[in-house]
């Protein structure tokens, strides 16, 4: 009974731990609107922001656009990965044909990937997919260099210790330098999956769209409908820390072996 | 799980006996400078040799290019008459960390080359039974690679290296990584297993005690272009023990030895 408790309390105190900073803000938030120290109309109160967040997500409109975002940026991160992943392996696997790409790599590498927006818009059009593109070229190239650097830095050790023991060249692919590679595949699509959201929600704000959270922000801050705004941004705050702790989690679950 | 070794040995292994290794004229260049020039070799089979030499002079680049990882520029290299694509070669990195496989646990990397060679579940769980019965293995084989001591771990690499019950076992400075006792250790299970099962072993050291205890034959290599300074021969009885470091034939073929390299290796 005492432990129980004991371990009630303990849990409680590493959760204040641990969140401290949150609840630290949240009461400087609710503080500064409480004393009305900044214009209420730049600034809603907690208590209405997480209202209009609370109403949004059950029935409002913020639901249906929360789903569209998720949905465009993951199928851009799906295409990269598919993409990424499979000329990442190739040209690693090719130092010569990388190394006669290598300038073309790293200068789309330098550019940014909203930079293209125009490019995208001539050649997929201004309808949805022209947004998929641009975030799947952006997270794609991140995918490809890290998937291509992982393959060519495999140790040749353990490829040399596969083919002493007689595996077929194909087999060492897969039984070896695929592995080899995961840790760096997986820090690429830990680094899509951010990006691919950024570049989604920014083409939902400039790229004519009538959906999505990128729109729902700027159309929010058009009407001066601070609580909706606000609480847009923390939906979408909550989105990419979702799918950053989803991937982190497949990864220390799957490459148990990293950094040892 | 009761499986009858023997039987299950005669099977796997219809070539016991292991082959002999010829070089003959070798010659192999790195940037433009002579490593091996017309370089001849013979290693007996069912011996321990110990290949002993200068620091670059070679005796990586020699295993790796008897094993086909690395091309030779000229030279023949046979294996008791048969292709080099019928023999079974076992090697043991010096580097145990970068050579098991840490997605694989332990036992999975014994089991490796078996499955690599197509043999059914059953036949691999009896062999790896084997070998821990042989190695006398006192420690969890299903943990992986990087839970396990840096002993343990290269004791785990000569298994999988003895998995298929290769003709020859190469060893590249196996022991070089780890600490005096789990040195101590594994080179006597090496010796009994060499003992028991006969295979031909190549082993590359930079310890000229360890070597001459462990060896049959010595080869004492120059500094580069590499030639063979010497062949010595120590006849002493096995199992060696902590004993015959003090046997007075040791004590000369060691000095011997090391006079040889210094004159050579300077
Ligand atoms: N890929 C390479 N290209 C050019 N030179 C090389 C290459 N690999 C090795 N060498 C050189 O070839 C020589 C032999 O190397 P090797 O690793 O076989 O020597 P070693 O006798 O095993 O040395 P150590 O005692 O340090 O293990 C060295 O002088 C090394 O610098
Ligand atoms: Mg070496």
């Amino acid at each position: 009974m005492a432990k129980a408790k004991l371990h009630f309390s303990s849990g409680v105190s590493s959760f204040l731990i641990a969140n401290t900073g949150t609840l630290l803000i949240l009461l400087i938030w609710w503080v500064v609107t409480a004393l009305q120290l900044i214009n209420p109309v730049l600034l809603p109160s907690p208590v209405a922001t997480f209202v209009a967040l609370w109403e949004g997500m059950a029935g409002g409109g913020l639901l249906l656009d929360f789903w569209l975002t998720l949905y465009r940026s993951l199928y851009a991160f799906v295409i990269a990965a598919v993409l990424g992943i499979q000329i990442g392996i190739l040209l690693g696997a090719n130092e010569n044909l990388y190394r006669s790409f290598e300038f073309l790599i790293d200068f789309f590498r330098s550019t940014p990937a909203t930079a293209m927006f125009p490019l995208f818009l001539v050649v997929f059009g201004i309808g949805d997919f022209s947004k998929v593109a641009v975030a799947a070229f952006a997270g794609g190239l991140v995918i490809f260099f890290n998937v291509a650097y992982g393959v060519m830095n495999t140790r040749k050790t353990r490829i040399m210790a596969a083919r002493i023991m007689g595996t077929p060249r194909w087999r060492v692919f897969f039984d070896v330098i695929f592995f080899e590679t995961l840790p760096q595949t997986f820090i690429g699509l830990r680094t899509a999956i951010s990006l691919t959201l950024v570049v989604i929600i920014v083409a939902e704000m400039f790229i004519g769209s009538t959906n999505g959270m990128g729109q729902r922000i700027i159309d929010a801050q058009q009407v001066f409908d601070m609580p909706d705004m606000y609480a847009s941004i923390i939906a979408t705050g909550i989105m990419g820390y979702g799918l950053n702790q989803l991937f982190l989690l497949t990864e220390n679950k799957f490459i148990h072996w990293k950094g040892r | 799980m009761k499986v009858n070794y023997l039987e299950h040995q005669t099977k796997v292994n219809p070539h016991q006996t292991g082959l002999d290794i010829s070089v003959s004229g070798l010659t192999k260049y790195l940037d433009g400078k002579p490593l091996y020039e017309d370089f001849d070799l013979h290693i007996s089979s069912q011996k321990i040799t110990c290949i002993f030499g200068p620091n670059g002079c070679g005796k990586s680049t020699l295993l790796n290019m008897i094993s086909g990882l690395v091309p030779i520029d000229s030279g023949q290299l046979s294996f008791g008459g048969k292709p080099r694509s019928e023999v079974s070669l076992g090697y043991v990195f010096q580097n145990y960390r970068d050579a098991l496989f840490p997605w694989l646990r332990a036992i999975q990397n014994i089991e490796y080359p078996l499955l690599s060679a197509g043999f059914s579940r059953l036949k691999r769980r009896a062999r790896v039974e084997e070998l821990i019965h042989q190695f006398n293995v006192g420690f969890d084989l299903s943990r992986y690679p990087y839970e396990l001591s840096g002993g343990q771990q290269q004791l785990v690499s000569i298994m999988r290296a003895l998995a298929t019950r290769p003709h020859v076992l190469f060893l590249d400075e196996p022991f070089s990584a780890l600490d005096y006792e789990a040195t101590l250790a594994i080179r006597d299970k090496l010796q009994d297993v060499f003992v028991e099962t006969g295979v031909t072993i190549v082993m590359i050291s930079h310890d000229l005690e360890e070597a001459v205890y462990l060896a049959d034959h010595i080869l004492l290599l120059t500094k580069r272009p590499t030639r063979i300074a010497e062949r010595v021969v120590f006849n002493a009885s096995r199992p060696r023990t902590l004993e015959t470091l003090s046997d007075p034939e040791f004590v000369r073929i060691k000095a011997h030895s090391l006079e040889v390299f210094r004159r050579e290796a300077s």
